[in-house]
């Protein structure tokens, strides 16, 4: 059966160029990047060299690119490494888990926490952060594209209005690096985090870029790696595929790879949207361009992701980090809708090498679905 | 995969779910593994008592689901957990909690089977294209030409005999049921386990309620009302013989069922026994064990299987819990979905809230809730 793989916010595969690149690390070039020796001295230098890469995609110096486990380290660095009791941390309601979670710690011992809402389409209102501001608020963290709905934050409204107040602003950029211009400066972060398994890096490494001087405590103590910022011998063929994976998300920033997905997705989109009794979640926000989050009214989500898995089409209800939980998706609640919509909402998320072959398919498959669905069951 | 050949098995973790699986999958008929989420073992974990972690081999535990999984990876066949605790909280917990503060004594695995396991699990089914569910579950179901109607049998292995739970089944249900181990004892497929290469062949029966771990349902009434924020209803009340004297006290009608010994707080010459609860005086009545037997019991909100309505006095043998050996009765209608069973000898605490299942050999006639 053909299979369209529409989920590639939960991970992408890796590119072809990125296996090679990492290819002579897993064997031949097998050396520990902090030895003395010549093996040593070789894995340092890819190390070095995808640094480069790395300080080249944030716009930063090479010093403040620290290699870590991906996304989740990232966002817990960021959180445990600068907030502490007494401490006000400012979020948003619709961050990844990643964020939520280790806000919520923080509160536990002793910091305080505000959690700001969205617009109905998904938007952080930068008002609304500069009204949660106290005296004592340390870190703004805000990611800067939606997992779930694709919706790009207004990140360098609040990267100045952390300036003005004097607070540390981290950016998740998990979703948001490689599919948009990118550059710290520009957003006025301390921190911000990336994965290299979201743009066809592998799993298990990441990055995040810390802005000198930053007081950031690190969280995995132990060996002087990386600057002390981060202990555990360096992950050599993860950080070299790192280095590719951004390589390859930069150039295809460039060579109108961006604009050929947000065709394909804006086609998938107006195709569901044909069905009666759908609508875009997040419509009218910018979003990032392989993402669409579509609600269909009167199905149950949960059995139409089943029921396309079947039929080959690969989408998500809500965030893959989630599956199995008894809420609803917390981000489509923090925008207003009930439980029962917010339920009947599945995200189609699109791969780099997506085509409008694929794009037909799920257009083949889902109205057809959708309508059985809708046939046996009134939600 | 069309949607008539494509079979949804509901698999729990446990060994009698995972070989239905097995045998399915081996016979060649595309089949998709379902685990229904149900309940989550941690949401009341550590408080009044109940166990901190939940203890494997309950249903809905993280390791059930990590179990089923890997025989579906095993079998090769797609594999889904579909997420229904809030119905199953609605149709199956809530009344569970009800019935006890009502002073009846639950069986929340029939309404789990009516509400979740057939009708939720068929639903679910049919939306992913399958048009037909298969489970674990010990029983024979077949067509009868002859009356037109699904007949529900007693299964091979009559020790593991679960048509008790399975009464409130629907014409409509047993037609889209499969249920492959009805004709194998358990031995027999704890045996097919292991040759299908079951890595479960050898886990241990689950047998105590899924949402109760360590199975002490007073700890889950006081922990799921705190949860709620609902007071304890006070039901505190006066224990009284069957002669009507007054003996003592009782902190609340939930504490007890009938035919219940231990923990009247009373001392006795010979053992005393509950033998009635009466919801509105919160008066409970203890007596000797000769007392507990009776002749007649009424039930209501009925569900016929082998007929398909009960016309006029009938033969049958009746079953009033889970381990009780099937006793003579007549059973005649008694008014809109009630019916009454007269036994020919008495028989032993018949518990208000448990099912009576009306049994005609082996076919399942019907049965209904203990009025």
């Amino acid at each position: 059966m053909r299979r369209v793989y529409c989920d590639a916010n939960a991970t992408t595969p890796l590119a072809p160029e990125v296996l090679e690149a990492m290819r002579p690390y897993l064997m031949d070039e097998f050396g520990n990047a902090s030895s003395i020796h010549f093996e040593g001295q070789r894995a340092r230098k890819a190390v070095d060299r995808a640094r480069e890469t790395l300080a080249g995609f944030f716009h930063c110096r090479e010093a403040e690119v620290v290699f870590n486990s991906g996304g989740t380290e990232g966002d817990n660095t960021a959180i445990f490494g600068l907030v502490r009791a007494g401490d006000h941390l400012i979020t948003t309601a619709i961050e990844h888990s990643a964020v939520l979670r280790a806000a919520e710690r923080v509160a536990e011992r002793g910091a305080e926490v505000t959690f700001v809402a969205p617009r109905a389409n998904g938007l952080i209102n930068p008002e609304e952060v500069r009204r949660a501001l106290r005296p004592t608020t340390r870190l703004i963290s805000v990611m800067l594209a939606n997992n779930e709905t694709g919706v790009l934050e207004p990140v360098e409204e609040i990267g100045r209005i952390a300036a003005e107040a004097g607070a540390f602003f981290h950016i998740d950029a998990v979703q948001g690096a490689g599919k948009v211009e990118f550059d710290v400066r520009r957003f006025g972060c301390h921190l911000c985090s990336i994965s290299a398994h979201k743009m066809h890096g592998p799993k298990g490494v990441g990055a995040i870029y810390v802005r000198r001087g930053t007081p950031l405590e690190p969280l995995i103590v132990g060996g002087s790696h990386e600057r002390r910022q981060r202990a555990g011998t360096e992950n050599v063929p993860g950080i070299v595929g790192l280095g590719k994976a951004v390589e390859l998300a930069m150039e295809s920033l460039a060579d109108g790879s961006v604009e050929r997905i947000e065709r394909l997705r804006d086609q998938l989109e107006a195709g569901v949207l044909r069905i009666a009794g759908t609508g875009v979640n997040g419509a009218g926000a910018p979003r990032v361009a392989n993402t669409t989050n579509i609600r269909f009214e009167q199905v149950e989500g949960e059995a139409l992701v089943i029921a396309l898995d079947l039929k080959g089409v690969a989408v998500s209800g809500g965030s893959a980090c989630h599956s199995g939980s008894t809420e609803p998706s917390h981000v489509l609640m923090a925008m207003g809708l009930d439980k029962n919509a917010a339920r009947a909402s599945l995200r189609f998320s699109l791969l780099r090498t997506a085509t409008e072959e694929d794009v037909e398919h799920v257009l083949r498959v889902v109205p057809e679905a959708v309508k059985h669905l809708r046939a046996l069951a009134p939600v | 995969m069309t949607e008539h050949t494509t079979i949804a098995v509901a698999m729990s973790g446990g060994v009698d779910s995972s070989t239905a699986a097995a045998i399915l999958a081996h016979s060649g008929v595309s089949v998709v593994g379902l685990t229904l989420h149900l309940w989550d073992q941690t949401r009341l974990a550590g408080k009044h008592g109940i166990p901190d972690a939940p203890k494997a081999g309950r249903c809905c535990s993280l390791d059930d689901v990590h179990d089923a999984r890997r025989v579906a990876e095993d079998l090769g066949i797609p594999y889904y957990v579909v997420n229904q605790e809030e119905r199953f909280e609605r149709d199956v917990v809530r009344p569970f909690v009800d019935e006890y503060l009502a002073g009846r004594t639950p069986i929340p695995c029939s309404l789990c089977n009516n509400h979740l396991k057939f009708d939720q699990l068929l639903k679910t089914a049919r939306s992913i294209g399958a048009e037909r569910i298969a489970t674990g579950h010990y029983a024979v179901n077949e067509y009868d030409e002859r009356r037109g109607r699904w007949i529900l049998k007693r299964p091979k292995d009559l020790a593991k005999d679960q048509t008790y739970f399975l009464f409130g089944l629907t014409q409509e249900q047993l037609s889209r049921t499969l249920f492959p181990l009805g004709h194998m004892t358990k031995p027999e497929v704890r045996e097919a386990a292991r040759q299908h290469g079951l890595r479960l062949a050898e886990k241990p029966d689950s047998q105590e309620i899924c949402f109760i771990p360590g199975g002490d349902y007073k700890q889950f009434l006081t922990a799921y009302l705190e949860e709620q924020g609902e007071p304890m209803p006070k039901t505190a009340g006066e224990l009284v013989a069957s002669n009507g004297e007054v003996i003592g006290r009782h902190e609340g009608i939930s504490n007890f069922t009938v035919g219940q010994r231990k923990g009247l707080g009373v001392a006795s010459p010979s053992p005393l026994y509950v033998l009635n609860i009466d919801p509105e005086s919160h008066r409970v009545t203890v007596g000797a064990d000769a007392e507990l037997a009776t002749r007649t019991l009424r039930a209501r909100r009925l569900n016929w299987i082998s007929i398909a309505e009960l016309k006029a006095p009938m033969r049958v043998r009746a079953k009033i819990r889970h381990r009780h050996e099937p006793a003579w009765a007549t059973l005649a209608p008694a008014g809109a979905d009630e019916c009454v069973a007269t036994f020919d000898e008495p028989q032993r605490a018949v518990t208000p809230g448990q099912s009576a299942v009306f049994y005609d050999g082996d076919e399942v006639v019907g049965g209904g809730g203990i009025a």
